[in-house]
């Protein structure tokens, strides 16, 4: 369970249902804990295995002594301005991808339903492509175009699916249909560059962290904790009262409309903003959430899917890179190739737990 | 492949228009077919003149420009028919079988599949040869049909369309991220294959569609063979079981059908989808539900559609063209929605 800092207005606790069972509570939450725990361990080992182990071995004597605080020509600038900028723009990256995919999926309700797959993540995509090719940005103005592309292709989306009931599968369609269209464009505007932008769009495409740099994560670092600050608590708090349904929620003094638009935003934008810097990494916001839900044997906790996004990013990328000896993959095949066995993993899963597709 | 809720079909199959009116809708279609054939050797950033395309097609000259334009437009015209046709008839196979009425080639990711593993075996394996490149499509769209199926048949209510097309979605996100990297490794790989990614009938020569024809064929006559099964399918697993069909063994043969079509369509023109879609249903509209019917009439509006399509991507935005998979997805993505807005109550979702 999510405790927020932010005290209710109206007094009303959506844990009151909770009390009735106290015990199972407590066992839920330690479960939670001790997975946030081993995540978190996982995640900081596989960044320091990655400090010694990236492209090239580094003599672990200089590696510690410039994380000591010390110069050591060649392997600083390999720590400083390649290796931990790349893992701390991964991590922010796996961890915005991760807590807009468990939005997504525990708002519809449906495993399968996260942003890449529903076509928010193309929307992202296609506009960062569209202003590669065209106009030939790269730095921040190319995050502001991912994030105005995957808001503009969500709202398109809500509003075409926006109707009566089934909100949902109506949606899910709509993203499927609308995603297939952008693909169609990225291939369209890819055959319109030329060989050497194609190429660099690709690479993009396929999800990587070879572009990040210092100035990257701070443009991550700022946009995600001012979303996760200052919006993602209000939206939990209502993502809670929207699972009872959504007329038990307008009951409770929600308003329903726009707790549903500011969910979507602050998932597509804990999910778009990464995208202009990685790429769309195959996968992560799918899996992050029923990852950490097996883990914790819960239903999908948001931070802690955040918390697996990053991991999933960081192992994925220590893997790209000691993988093979003489290739250096991009961090959206690992995540691609490995994360098809997972799909079928998660599916059987939720059959086994009935929360089906 | 579980019985999902019963009845999807709006008319039950062997009702619908009488025959008058069937044959009406086959000439109809084949009058259309020669219509697009037509036009698409006349029009592109270039036109010809109808005297011309005669001269052409009675008295070739080779020397003679115009001549030339018509007949570099052949190929193409050749291809739209033969991926058409497979691609049409593969949607109207999956559609029947499945009972699932959002099935398409490209939304399950069949096409994806075979866009992955031609590109495997061009680039690591050195396969050239068309029969090499069609088998490797062929794998491709098998491994992922059946691993799409398997994922969407857990859980309570088996195979839903819905779970089918999510299912394929993410399989084609893994797919093609695979894809990508391989056509990361090198520069010329890249723009060789990123026309051909997109679904393209342009500068792909003749003999390459004119080597597709058998296996389309052979596809296309295992499909028709499953109809009468569709047709019991259509009132429901067990109406058909009861019926004395053995279900496994004609959804069998019906995926290796499926599997032949879009295998061999997308390894001569790469991955084109919402064809298999928009198809047999636009062709219900005019034959009815029966798919005795409905299968051959698929085989001629697909060439249409595609012949069409690309047609008008040539004109649209000369002296630059519109690839054909590009025009196929911004006709059938905004045809998908307005199905699933208008009558989908009768798609158990």
């Amino acid at each position: 369970m999510i405790r927020t800092a932010m005290s209710q207005p109206t007094g009303e606790n959506p844990d009151q249902a909770s009390h009735s069972a106290p015990g199972k509570i407590t066992v839920r939450k330690n479960l939670v804990r001790r997975t946030v725990l081993w995540m978190s361990l996982a995640l900081i080992l596989t960044i320091l295995a990655y400090l010694f182990w990236g492209r090239d071995r580094l003599p672990a004597t200089e590696v510690l002594q410039v994380l000591g605080g010390q110069t050591v020509p060649g392997t600083s600038f390999i720590i400083m301005s390649d290796r931990l900028p790349r893992v701390a723009v991964g991590a922010l990256a796996g961890a915005g991808l991760g807590i807009s995919g468990a939005l997504f999926q525990r708002w519809l309700g449906n495993p399968l339903a996260s942003p890449d797959v529903i076509g928010v993540g193309y929307g992202a995509s296609a506009a960062a492509v569209l202003a590669m090719i065209t106009l030939g940005y790269t730095d921040w103005k190319l995050n502001a175009f991912a994030l105005a592309g995957g808001l503009i292709v969500a709202a398109l989306i809500y509003w075409l699916s926006a109707s009566g009931k089934r909100t949902g599968p109506r949606l899910i369609l709509a993203g499927l249909a609308i995603g297939a269209m952008l693909q169609a464009l990225i291939q369209y505007l890819l055959t319109q560059a030329q060989v050497n932008t194609a190429s660099d769009v690709m690479h993009w495409l396929t999800g990587s962290l070879s572009s990040s740099n210092w100035h990257s994560a701070l443009i991550l670092v700022i946009s995600l904790t001012v979303l996760a600050a200052f919006l993602l608590p209000f939206v939990l708090r209502q993502l809670k009262m929207l699972e009872l349904g959504e007329d038990s929620a307008a009951a409770l003094g929600v308003n329903v409309p726009w707790a549903r638009v500011l969910l979507v935003f602050v998932a597509v934008a804990m999910g778009a903003l990464p995208i202009a810097i990685t790429g769309p990494l195959a996968f992560v916001a799918f899996l992050a959430g029923p990852i950490s839900a097996a883990l914790s044997r819960g239903p999908i906790n948001i931070p802690l899917a955040g918390l697996t996004g990053a991991t999933l990013v960081i192992v994925a990328n220590f893997f790209a890179a000691n993988l093979f000896a003489n290739l250096a993959l991009p961090v959206g095949v690992i995540t691609g190739a490995f994360g098809a066995p997972f799909l079928i993993w998660i599916l059987v899963r939720a059959n086994s737990t009935g929360s089906g597709a | 492949m579980t019985a999902t809720e019963s009845t999807t079909r709006p008319t039950p199959a062997g009702q619908g228009p009488r025959l008058p009116r069937k044959l009406g809708a086959f000439l109809i279609l084949s009058v259309l077919l020669v219509l697009a054939v037509a036009a698409s050797l006349l029009f592109g950033a270039r036109a010809v003149s109808l005297d011309t395309l005669s001269e052409a097609l009675w008295h070739f000259d080779p020397s003679n420009g115009d001549q030339g334009v018509v007949a570099s437009r052949f190929a193409r015209t050749v291809g739209a028919i033969v991926v058409g046709a497979a691609l049409g008839l593969a949607g109207a196979g999956l559609q029947g079988l499945t009972r699932n009425p959002l099935a398409d080639t490209g939304i399950l990711g069949l096409n994806a599949g075979s866009s992955m593993s031609v590109v495997l075996a061009i680039a690591f394996l050195g396969v050239s040869s068309l029969t090499g490149i069609m088998v490797a499509a062929f794998i491709g769209a098998a491994v992922v049909m059946t691993l799409v199926y398997l994922v969407a048949n857990v859980g309570r209510e088996g195979a839903t369309p819905i779970k089918l097309a999510l299912g394929g979605a993410a399989m084609a996100v893994g797919v093609g991220a695979i894809t990508n990297a391989i056509l990361m490794v090198s520069d010329s790989t890249l723009d060789r294959f990123r026309k051909w990614q997109i679904g393209s009938l342009s500068s792909t020569p003749i003999d390459t569609f004119l080597g597709a024809i058998p296996m389309v064929a052979l596809g296309a006559l295992i499909l028709l063979s499953t109809a009468r099964v569709s047709n019991a399918v259509s009132m429901g697993d067990d109406t058909a079981t009861a019926l004395g069909f053995n279900l496994p063994r004609a959804r069998l043969l019906g995926s290796i059908g499926v599997v032949i079509l879009a295998g061999t369509a997308t390894a001569v023109a790469g991955p084109i989808a919402f064809v298999g879609l928009m198809i047999p249903h636009a062709v219900r509209l005019l034959v009815g539900s029966d798919y005795r019917w409905l299968m051959p009439a698929s085989l001629i509006a697909g060439p249409v559609l595609l012949l069409v399509a690309d047609t008008v991507g040539r004109v649209i935005a000369p002296p630059s063209e519109i690839q054909v998979g590009v025009m196929c997805a911004m006709i059938g993505g905004p045809l998908f929605i307005l199905m699933m807005r208008s009558g989908m109550k009768s798609v158990s979702l």
